[in-house]
């Protein structure tokens, strides 16, 4: 009965999504069952458990804010959860869909649904922080298990999840790789972006696509400097800062004011 | 039915269903006067944003559609572009695909039978209840999972929109030792998809046949995965790029996705239909251990799609260690690209069933128009035709509850993966 009451009650809500930063945990095998003895899984619904209404200790919200239904549950989210954790791109900055904000969302609605006024969904697909507090952002398209293995380890300890804001060439450096950029001329979004993943598109290759969003002091300028002096196009460019974060900042305006830029 | 009632039952969240679906029941005076199953996974315009993209940012972009899926939308991307360009990428390029199709085919039907499918059969919520009684499936369950995931890996560095596959063929090259090691692993597995086989064939199912139209892939020397002709349980045989001339997709009100029919007809994709159409295709020790089975086929009870999707994870392992034993290091691992105009179509089969794209591209090799229809908007039909059926087959006199559950067990047999329904017409004209 006490170790019940200690055991911290989580809750998993998706929002608009593709489910992938849920099945990081579903993914975790053993580690999975593992956590389930740990905490309380209150709702998860991809995993069969519903409870969507009660209170819990800790919530993470996977996907973005896309209806107006989806504006109101997120309100009541909040209310019922003492500690609020977005996974992944769609929740942390708006997700890939978000690229509709950038668009004429009205046109674009209008283009492809004969009676738009009928449709139930907004012109834009928004990160969760925009609508309620959020205390703790898990970035990346997919997040990985360890990262919330990890926040649920500081919960149970009572310490604050430690935020991985470093560059992701900081981890090429770690793990002594070659630079894609300066050795074969691929344009690579490491030094704006985030670590988390471990360097994947490096180790096999190719450059980074920004997929767990801007680090720290990100210098989009400068990037786009560099990719010019590759031999980018404006437009190119402008698409690698416009895409699975492209509504997170400074990806967002920089990469906005090139688009702008080309289309003059 | 003697009974004369009235219930309607409103199923508000269906649990264990990756993405948001709801089923909405009626009955009245005994029969079942309504069936919906309502998808309300809000729209996310993927054909409209692939619009204008490069050719190589697109495979990253599609896997984003399904998160549980995302190989299956790279390939069907990758080889609907290819064509257009006029690209071969050659064997050792063919084969790397299939491997990392393997892999997703043993992660999605391996979560799908011990996760989602299998608490409904013994009764439990959810597997973390079912773990405390069966911990040995369960365990092996997410070890069969986990080895599809590594297999992805070892192509694509996660499994979870992972970064290997390119148009032209791939990033990298897996190293021998690599291969090894990973070879060794799935050898030693093969005794527990063996067992996962058998124990999924001694689960007690409802046995009821329906009559329905299977639709899948069919390859002349293989099990179908990433090429074929298009063929249906009821003659159909065509190439992939007369699909939409046989294909109809058609707005249903109470649902944000397309339904698609077959000349008019629903029809199912899938597991149960790849195999009641191209188990000739399987290996002798795929064979053999059908034919032990206590299940005849084809089998039309939609029930036994677990039962399918356990010996596709057995097949899928024993295509990964054919190929991996055979496994060298190329000359190179892509062929470049030199965009063209036209059009181009592919369709692969994903977890879920024959997954169909078609993409306009211009010169440089952007994406003037796009179409992507996924297996579940195609099974959607099918599914509210076996509910119909299936319900009145277990009898409408059981509590709501009992409906309920049973509803949803018929429902979650399909592994909707709701996610995937890329385009979707929300007109409720009910509403108003």
């Amino acid at each position: 009965m006490a170790e019940t009451q200690t055991k911290p009650r989580v809750a998993v809500h998706k929002f608009s999504s593709c489910d992938g930063c849920q099945l990081a945990l579903l993914n975790l095998g053993e580690a999975l069952l593992d956590l389930t003895e740990r905490v309380e899984l209150i709702h998860f619904a991809e995993a069969g458990l519903l409870g969507a209404e009660e209170q819990v200790d800790i919530a993470f919200i996977e996907g973005s804010v896309t209806t107006p239904g989806e504006a109101k549950r997120i309100l009541n989210i909040r209310q019922q959860s003492k500690v609020l954790i977005t996974i992944g791109a769609c929740a942390t900055s708006g997700g890939i869909q978000a690229l509709r904000n950038q668009a004429d969302g009205a046109a674009w609605m209008a283009e492809i649904y004969p009676s738009p006024q009928f449709i139930d969904t907004l012109a834009t697909s928004t990160a969760i922080a925009e609508h309620v507090r959020v205390d703790f952002e898990i970035w990346g398209c997919p997040i990985n298990g360890q990262q919330i293995i990890d926040v649920v380890k500081a919960a149970l300890f009572g310490v604050a999840p430690l935020a991985q804001h470093d560059k992701l060439c900081l981890d090429c450096k770690r793990q002594g790789r070659v630079c894609v950029m300066v050795t074969q001329g691929e344009p690579c979004m490491g030094p704006v972006t985030n670590t988390g993943c471990g360097s994947l598109c490096p180790s096999v290759g190719r450059g980074c696509f920004a997929c767990y969003g801007p680090a720290e002091n990100a210098n989009a300028t400068g990037l786009v400097n560099r990719f010019q002096g590759l031999g980018l196009v404006k437009q190119e460019i402008a698409q690698r800062l416009l895409f699975i974060n492209n509504n997170a900042e400074p990806f967002a305006s920089v990469g906005q004011a090139l688009k702008d830029s080309c289309d003059d | 039915m003697t009974e004369s009632r009235e219930v309607s039952i409103r199923v508000p969240v269906l649990a264990r269903v990756e993405g948001e679906g709801a089923l909405d029941l009626s009955i009245s005076d005994g029969e079942l006067t309504n069936v919906q199953l309502r998808i309300y996974e809000p729209p996310r315009l993927f054909e409209k944003f692939l619009q204008g993209r490069r050719f190589d940012e697109v495979p990253d972009m599609v896997a984003r559609i399904c998160g549980i899926c995302p190989v299956a939308y790279q390939m069907s991307a990758v080889h609907a572009m290819e064509s257009v360009f006029a690209c071969q990428p050659g064997p050792w390029v063919r084969e790397m695909r299939r491997l990392i199709y393997c892999g997703e085919w043993i992660e999605s039907h391996a979560l799908h039978i011990h996760l989602l499918a299998a608490p409904d059969f013994f009764g439990y919520r959810s597997v973390t209840e079912m773990a405390k009684d069966y911990p040995m499936e369960v365990r092996r369950g997410l070890k069969l999972q986990g080895l599809g995931n590594e297999l992805i890996r070892i192509l694509g560095a996660r499994s979870v929109h992972p970064v290997g596959a390119a148009v032209g063929g791939f990033y990298h090259a897996p190293s021998k030792s690599a291969v090894a090691e990973l070879l060794q692993k799935i050898k030693q597995a093969l005794p527990e998809a063996e067992a996962l086989v058998r124990w999924v064939a001694t689960l007690d199912v409802p046995q009821h046949e329906q009559q329905f139209h299977c639709v899948a892939l069919r390859h002349e020397h293989e099990y179908p995965i990433n090429e074929g002709r298009l063929v249906s349980s009821s003659g159909l045989d065509i190439d992939v790029s007369e699909f939409q001339h046989h294909f109809k997709e058609q707005q249903v009100p109470h649902s944000t996705a397309f339904h698609c029919h077959l000349n008019g007809e629903p029809y199912l994709v899938g597991p149960l239909a790849r195999v009641n159409l191209n188990r000739d295709k399987f290996p002798e020790v795929v064979k053999n251990l059908i034919d032990e089975l206590p299940v005849k086929w084809p089998s039309f009870n939609t029930f036994h799609s677990a039962l399918a999707r356990a010996i596709e994870v057995f097949y899928a392992l024993h295509e990964a260690v054919r190929i991996l034993s055979a496994y060298q290091m190329p000359d190179q691992t892509r062929q470049s690209i030199t965009p063209q105009a036209g059009v181009g179509y592919a369709c692969t089969e994903a977890p879920r069933g024959i997954l169909w794209h078609r993409y306009e591209m211009d010169q440089q090799g952007e994406v003037v128009n796009a179409i992507i229809v996924p297996p579940t908007s195609q099974n959607q039909a099918r599914i509210e035709a076996d509910l119909r059926q299936s319900l009145q087959d277990f009898g409408l006199h059981n509590d709501d509850d009992a409906l309920r559950q049973h509803a949803e067990m018929v429902v979650r047999n399909y592994d909707p993966c709701i996610s995937c329904s890329t385009h979707f017409l929300i007109l409720n004209v009910d509403r108003c």
